[in-house]
């Protein structure tokens, strides 16, 4: 090695180094923010919100399954009690007698300040003998018997105004006085996580707090046959990361072995292949350090990717080993050189056109490749003839080159039955172009089928609270936000009168606004008052005044304790309520409203646009979570059909100011599109539903077949392509192939997309590309 | 039609043999050969802090085996609905619907007159002490609760009746309050 080289050689060492050091102070994440918006709405803020930190991403659901019924009702009882002991909960919740007693007694104590029948008319003399007996009236219902023992002191009915309003809706069945399933088989539970949805980690400590203590539960109480499942959106995060970060290590492992069994195959020499993976570890280690220093986060993911750029990145060393053997560094740099960089840059035009995503995962994938494969071409033309010092190939590969050469003859026969494929293939995508597209966002996820069909059973078991529409208003300061809450309230509580929508949660019903508390507490009358509308208003009634004390000290001492506060609800459920539902940030208060459809008719859609007219004039945004996921994935489908487009746009400019003429860039074109449609129309045959990665993935059939049809194009000006060029590209052809096609192994969506895509049109690109070489050329 | 004239031919004949040992086993399955009927109710609740009772009126359907519907009418309409285990209550605007299945000591309490009616013996004896007295025409069952738990609902329930047709129950709760529910057919049976 001489002093240039071992220049060269500790620059490239103190920048793998340096690189090292960067990725090792990376954060790494595999959570859901990989599909969130960059750049989100304000619709879409409330739904990134509600992912990251909602109430509903930190619901756990456990069922319990095994023994018998009383058996699971003491699991049940025992584990709520070992869970509580671990302070990771922020409530846990199996339907116990009991476990709602802090809350109906704060209702009850406060119930004059709370209940929105609190006006100065209710204490009227016809107020009161109207609430009165219509109290009475209801002690002739069932319902009543619930009442009686509360009806001396609450002869208005406070309580059941304040029940009344709460989300009845259908409770979980109970058995042995816990929850339990619809066929009574499982114990159901429902916790909280105190960690937020996007913490995983804290997610993954929670759900192994679970399983310790239902494991610990079930040796103390000595019942072996019990089994217990969770689910909910911290285990999909959780699973989700395990099976990430399991497939990073699996795929990359599996892509490197075969790409160096190839290597070996090629070169035969361990120096060589030592070498040749110098610009692949080069550009994996520049793509995550790019990212990093770029995003701040590095997505799972995006390092998955990885092993497809391994099988992109190691094709210039594959070159220029292989091409260089005879001719020599020199020749090999005036001769190919010229088309590898042109190959290279239709490969930074396709990564780089993801650059511009809003969807922040494929902004990372376009740049972890670009940067990968330019830090790999950028060291195979300047590192590695320098380290090389003179190492060559000594295989001879004339032989393998003559056999791939009269195969290239013979496939020319094949031109006109590939182009009736294409117009079969163009054909099939035109009659099903409706159904290719798979709708949805849940698409790119990563859970299995067995993991949603758990999730959608246990969520019917527990009857889950479907929060897919809320009202959202946003508000500078509480007491601005509660009052918002209350005036948006009222409407809502029309649309529930006039059946529109069932019911609704709002925060203000546990913590009104100051305002509304003043104005209750103004509405009660003083004990004297109270006493004298009392006898008048029940004279002749069969509830005497008399029997009222209890009523007259409470509205008395109600008056004398006229505020509650946040603080005031500590210790009850309804803290949690109104803390999910009153979400503060930088700018004030978010708060959240959301709406329950009519119970009994769930399979009718809430009427929205009935909620919007509602409230139009107001500041308050009604948001279909839903309909917002469906439109976050239309919009990153949009923006990736023009991305792609964009991005194949530049490759033909690129490839026109290079190559000068028409005709050659037609010849180039053309085996790429007629690629895409082929694999496009492959994969829609073999029941793939194609997503957004899929399209991104035809992009880069474009931009990485690309590489092989230009060599083909050069053939035009040296005549024919020799031995060694021929089997360089058939090497570097299969190492892609298998880099990309590792990717269709995995069960993340979003690398087997691109894999299952690009993989086979890799191989079609050079396959096509040789068929359709000029005759002229090879003859 | 000819099914009601076989049922009415061959309870005359059953009442026959029975007239000298009247029973709980003869009044229930005199009872389980009501297959349903309409009548009017009348039901008062005497509460220890009211100095009258609180009167409801309406009419109750019931289907054998396992079906009652209740309207009342006054003083607020209400219709509560008992389907096999489902009970549902419908009051204004809000409807709520509970399993029983669920919840045994409700279903307990509901049993004593869905089992009355329906003359299912072993459903009654399963949680209750019957003691019959009268005749077919005017006979007084009793029910003491054997269960602890339900005893903290009810202390005692008294059915009276007049052949395969209940005439009135009184519930005597656990607190002291009673209610008495008097029904009058509105086709005989």
């Amino acid at each position: 090695m001489n002093s240039a080289a071992r220049r060269t050689f500790l620059t490239w060492l103190l920048a793998m180094l340096a690189g090292g050091a960067i990725v090792w102070n990376s954060r790494f994440s595999a959570d859901m923010s990989f599909f969130l918006p960059a750049h989100p709405s304000a619709e879409q803020q409330i739904l990134v919100n509600q992912i990251k930190e909602g109430v509903v991403s930190r619901l756990l659901m456990i069922a319990i399954e095994g023994g018998d019924a009383d058996q699971r009702a003491t699991l049940s009882r025992d584990l709520r009690g070992r869970l509580e002991k671990t302070a990771r909960f922020a409530s846990i919740q199996n339907g116990e007698a009991g476990s709602h007693d802090a809350d109906r007694a704060f209702l009850f104590k406060h119930r004059y300040l709370l209940s929105p029948a609190v006006t100065p008319a209710r204490f009227t003399v016809d107020g009161l003998q109207s609430a009165i007996s219509n109290s009475i009236d209801l002690l002739a219902s069932p319902a009543g018997f619930v009442l009686k023992p509360l009806l001396t002191r609450d002869p208005t009915g406070e309580l059941v105004e304040l029940l009344g309003g709460l989300n009845v809706g259908t409770q979980p069945n109970l058995h042995g006085g816990v929850w339990a399933s619809r066929d009574g088989e499982r114990a159901m539970l429902l916790v909280q996580t105190k960690a937020l949805g996007s913490d995983t980690d804290g997610q993954e400590a929670a759900i192994k707090a679970i399983k310790e203590e239902f494991s610990a539960s079930v040796d103390a109480n000595r019942i072996s046959d019990a089994t217990i499942q969770i689910s909910g959106p911290g285990v999909f995060a959780v699973n989700s990361r395990a099976l990430i970060k399991g497939e990073v290590t699996r795929l990359s492992l599996i892509s490197s072995l075969a790409i160096i069994c190839v290597l070996f195959f090629v070169y035969r020499s361990p120096r060589l292949l030592t070498l040749g993976l110098l610009p692949v570890v080069s550009g994996v280690l520049a793509g995550v350090v790019a990212v990093s220093l770029v995003y701040g986060t590095v997505f799972g993911i995006t390092v998955g990717f990885g092993s497809a750029l391994i099988g992109e990145a190691v094709d210039y060393s594959i070159y220029y080993f292989v091409q260089s053997g005879r001719m020599g560094f020199a020749e090999w740099r005036e001769r190919f050189w010229p088309t590898i960089r042109l190959g290279v840059l239709t490969s930074v035009c396709g990564f780089g056109a993801l650059l511009f995503s809003g969807f922040p995962g494929l902004a990372q994938l376009g740049l972890y490749s670009l940067t990968g494969v330019l830090a790999a071409a950028i060291v195979t033309r300047f590192v590695l003839p320098q380290l090389a010092d003179g190492a060559k190939m000594t295989r001879d590969l004339s032989p393998l080159g003559g056999t791939v050469a009269k195969a290239i003859h013979a496939v020319h026969s094949l031109r006109w039955p590939v182009l009736l494929l294409a117009v079969l293939a163009a054909a099939h995508l035109l009659v099903h172009r409706d159904s290719l597209w798979h709708p949805d966002l849940s698409v790119l996820s990563t859970a299995t089928s067995e993991e949603s069909a758990l999730d959608m059973r246990l969520r019917a078991d527990i009857a889950a609270p479907d929060s897919r529409h809320m009202v959202v208003i946003n508000a500078s300061d509480l007491e601005t936000a509660l009052q918002a809450a209350e005036s948006t309230g009222e409407k809502l509580d029309h649309l529930v009168a006039t059946g529109v929508i069932g019911s609704y949660d709002s925060p203000a019903r546990f913590l009104p606004s100051v305002a509304k508390q003043k104005a209750r507490c103004a509405s009660l009358p003083t004990t004297t008052d109270l006493r004298l509308r009392l006898q008048m208003a029940q004279t002749g009634s069969p509830l005497a005044a008399e029997k009222l004390v209890g009523f007259i000290d409470d509205v008395a001492a109600a008056k004398m304790h006229c505020a509650i506060s946040r603080e005031s609800l500590a210790g009850t459920g309804l803290a949690l309520a109104v803390d999910a539902l009153l979400l503060p940030h930088s700018g004030g208060f978010s708060v959240l409203l959301p709406l329950h459809p009519v119970v009994g008719e769930p399979s009718r859609p809430l009427a929205v646009d009935s909620v919007r007219d509602a409230l139009t004039g107001t500041d308050a945004m009604v948001i279909d979570l839903k309909a917002e996921l469906d439109k976050l994935y239309n919009d990153y489908l949009r923006e990736a059909i023009l991305l792609s487009l964009g991005g194949l746009m530049a490759i033909v400019v690129l490839l026109a100011a290079t190559l000068r003429s028409p005709g050659r860039l037609g010849a180039v074109m053309l085996p790429l599109v007629l690629s895409v449609l082929i694999v496009i129309a492959g994969l829609s045959l073999i029941g793939e539903r194609l997503h957004l990665l899929h399209l991104v993935g035809m992009l880069l059939i474009v931009a990485v077949g690309s590489n092989y049809a230009l060599f083909f194009d050069r053939s035009n000006d040296q005549h024919r392509l020799d031995a060694e060029t021929l089997v360089s590209m058939l090497v570097a052809n299969l190492t892609t192939a298998i880099g990309f096609g590792t990717l269709a192994l995995s069960k993340v969506p979003v690398l087997h997309a691109v894999g299952v895509t690009v993989g086979p049109g890799a191989i079609l690109a050079l396959l096509l590309s040789a068929i359709f070489v000029p005759r002229a050329t090879t003859t | 039609m000819i099914r009601k004239l076989f049922v009415s031919l061959l309870l005359g004949l059953l009442a026959l043999p029975a007239l000298g040992a009247f029973d709980v086993g003869q009044l229930m399955s005199d009872l389980s050969r009501n297959r349903g009927g309409r009548a009017k109710f009348v039901e008062k609740k005497y509460i220890s802090f009211l100095d009258k009772p609180v009167v409801s009126t309406g009419e109750m359907t019931y289907s054998a085996p396992d079906r009652l519907e209740k309207r009342t009418v006054t003083p607020k309409p209400e219709t509560l609905v008992l389907d096999k285990d489902m009970l549902s209550i419908e009051r204004e605007k809000q409807k709520l619907s509970i399993n029983l299945a669920n919840q045994p000591e409700a279903l307990a309490f509901i049993d004593s007159i869905r089992g009355t009616l329906a003359g299912n013996r072993a459903a009654l004896e399963k949680n209750y002490l019957l003691h019959l007295a009268g005749s077919p025409e005017n006979w007084t069952l009793t029910m003491l609760p054997s269960d602890q738990k339900i005893s903290a609902l009810v202390q005692r329930i008294i059915v009276t009746g007049s052949k395969s047709q209940v005439r009135s129950i009184e519930y005597l709760q656990a607190d002291g309050d009673r209610s008495v529910l008097s029904i009058e057919a509105v086709e005989g049976r």
